[in-house]
């Protein structure tokens, strides 16, 4: 039973490959743009970031630095809405993203969060197959269309590496995959939903450094058509892969600017601490 | 000192091991007193007439347990069929959607519900559930029906078990990890989208756990069932027939009968039967569960 239905699955994969190679990935809005007016993050009456304002260039990498616990996951969450699913957070200010202030009032949250890929720091496949797990965005947004879903998963699998790994076991559970294959499927995930931003929250920090590597690739090549923002821990990474740095300090912006910019010629003297290891 | 510090340690360990070993044996000694205190009347009948007649007159010798075997299975089933929605329901609505406060004013009430005697529910169902069905429900769709029925029975029972399915499922849904549902949110899924393809997908095996925990609790119900399922020996044809569960036949004739010899084997027979039909449920379903979660790794 099971088998037949692999190989029904397998000659379908073949031919929706073939179809592949010609197509790249799906041309997205050419004009990404986000802006942040005064925001201010308060959580149970703690006030966490403070009077944020801040242009992200598109289609490059901007990595928010700064030491732990100084508000970059908060903001990183901001962006896609995430802090709904919390109460005890408030929120005020602005965030533009495409110039629609995401916390107006006729927005639909929906919309928002799909433009919006997240890769979390730990990889957490969901409760499915491999396959499941890349045809879930675009099932949720109402794809039925079996074909339209083979093409997407092959072609975002195929997109982050993962595709001559895994053919073989599309169909099996997605937590027996390796901690670094497991985030790249994540990033395969949230690719299939088609979003124009990508956030990442300390992605790489659970990998190996092979793993690391790869991802910190699969981003270089995405910002090609992607806007990516990135929170992380290790200076080195930033320096690696990043085209603008935000460093921030107790929920504060204190020095933003090019990565050439900011590591070569750091014009705070906080920064200059920070940089030089003083505290972390 | 040394050796007075190792010499403690050992004792408490074997003390330990001894009393545990207790716990389990009374498991058996249930089993094999009952086994033989049942022995008599299964040398005396076949069991598969035992097991399959619906033939019962004690005093003509005729022990047939199919309509009590029967009884409680039906009563049990209707249960569980009213609990689970139910109990899914209100334990995602708690996990998922409530706020602090209303699952600081839901749980304590929950775990309230369940400590309340089952006498309460028989007293409670004799007096609402059992003349709602009389009057309202079945003339709907039979003749006649006395209120006293398998639905009767289904649905008390099942106010029982809803407060340990609920007690069990909220912690089993508390188990998914918050990255889990986040990273459905995130992608734009809707909670309702996140509940029914994530969370119910992680909990499968959590919800057969406690469906088979909750029914294993219905087999063996006496009072309350016993107070508004009719008892009346006869094989339920609908859910507006009366029944007579296993327990139920137990406890109404246990101390009565006991000058037949016979007949008090095959209470002890019927004891026996609704000892081994909840031993093997659970063995069974710990074998499903160890199955689905081989299968389904996810």
């Amino acid at each position: 039973m099971i088998s037949t239905n692999q190989i029904l699955i397998n000659s379908n994969y073949n031919s929706v490959i073939e179809m592949n190679n010609a197509i790249t990935l799906k041309k997205l809005v050419t004009n990404q743009s986000i802006k942040i007016e005064g925001l201010d993050v308060y959580i149970e009456n703690q006030h966490i970031l403070k009077d944020i304002n801040l242009t992200i260039p598109e289609k490059s990498i901007t990595c928010i630095i700064g030491p732990s616990g100084c508000g970059k996951s908060t903001f990183l969450k901001t962006l896609n809405r995430m802090h709904d699913e919390s109460p005890e957070v408030k929120i005020s200010g602005k965030v533009f993203v495409n110039d629609e202030n995401i916390y107006g009032q006729h927005v639909n949250v929906i919309d928002t969060r799909k433009k919006m890929g997240l890769l979390a720091q730990r990889p957490c496949p969901l409760p499915m197959s491999i396959y499941e797990n890349v045809a879930y965005g675009p099932r949720i947004h109402g794809i039925k269309k079996r074909k339209a879903i083979n093409q997407t998963v092959i072609q975002y699998l195929q997109y982050v590496g993962l595709w001559d790994e895994v053919r073989d076991r599309v169909r099996t559970s997605a937590t027996r995959l390796s901690i670094g294959q497991q985030q790249r499927l994540c990033l395969a995930r949230g690719l299939a939903i088609e979003p124009e931003y990508i956030l990442g929250d300390e992605a790489t920090s659970a990998l190996d450094p092979l793993s690391t590597k790869k991802i910190e690739e699969l981003f270089i090549k995405l910002k090609e058509k992607y806007t990516i923002i990135l929170v992380t821990h290790t200076l080195r990474q930033a320096k690696r892969i990043a085209d603008h740095i935000i460093f921030m300090y107790l929920g504060k912006i204190i020095e933003s600017g090019s990565t050439d910019e900011f590591f070569n010629n750091p014009k705070k003297q906080l920064t200059k601490e920070y940089l030089s290891g003083s505290f972390s | 000192m040394r050796l007075l510090r190792a010499v403690k340690d050992k004792t408490a360990r074997y003390i330990m091991l001894g009393i545990a070993i207790f716990t389990i044996l009374f498991l058996i000694v249930i089993g094999v007193s009952l086994f033989f205190k049942a022995l008599p009347i299964m040398k005396e009948k076949s069991l598969w007439i035992l097991l399959t007649s619906a033939n019962w007159k004690p005093f003509k010798g005729d022990y047939g347990f199919l309509p009590f075997i029967f009884s409680t299975f039906y009563v049990s089933l209707i249960a569980i069929i009213i609990a689970l929605p139910f109990s899914i329901l209100t334990s995602i609505y708690l996990n998922s959607y409530a706020s602090k406060n209303v699952k600081r004013l839901f749980e304590p009430i929950v775990d309230l519900l369940s400590g309340i005697p089952p006498v309460i529910y028989g007293v409670w169902g004799t007096l609402t559930i059992v003349p709602l069905i009389a009057n309202k429900i079945a003339p709907r769709f039979v003749a006649f029906s006395s209120g006293y029925t398998v639905l009767a029975g289904g649905i008390v029972l099942a106010v029982m078990i809803i407060p340990l399915l609920i007690s069990i499922m909220v912690e089993v849904f508390r188990s998914i990890p918050k990255e889990m549902t986040d990273a459905s949110l995130s992608m734009g899924a809707t909670k309702w989208q996140t509940v029914k393809k994530v969370i119910l997908r992680k909990s499968v095996s959590g919800i057969i756990a406690a469906t088979v925990l909750a029914l294993s609790r219905a087999f063996g119900e006496t009072m309350a069932v016993l107070m508004v399922c009719g008892n009346i020996t006869q094989i339920p044809h609908s859910i507006f027939d009366a029944c007579y569960p296993l327990p139920a036949l137990i406890a109404n004739n246990y101390g009565e009968m006991l000058s037949m010899p016979s007949y008090e084997s095959a209470l002890m027979f019927s004891a026996f039967l609704l000892f081994i039909i909840v031993v093997l449920f659970n063995g069974l379903s710990r074998f499903t569960l160890n199955q689905i979660e081989r299968r389904y790794q996810f």
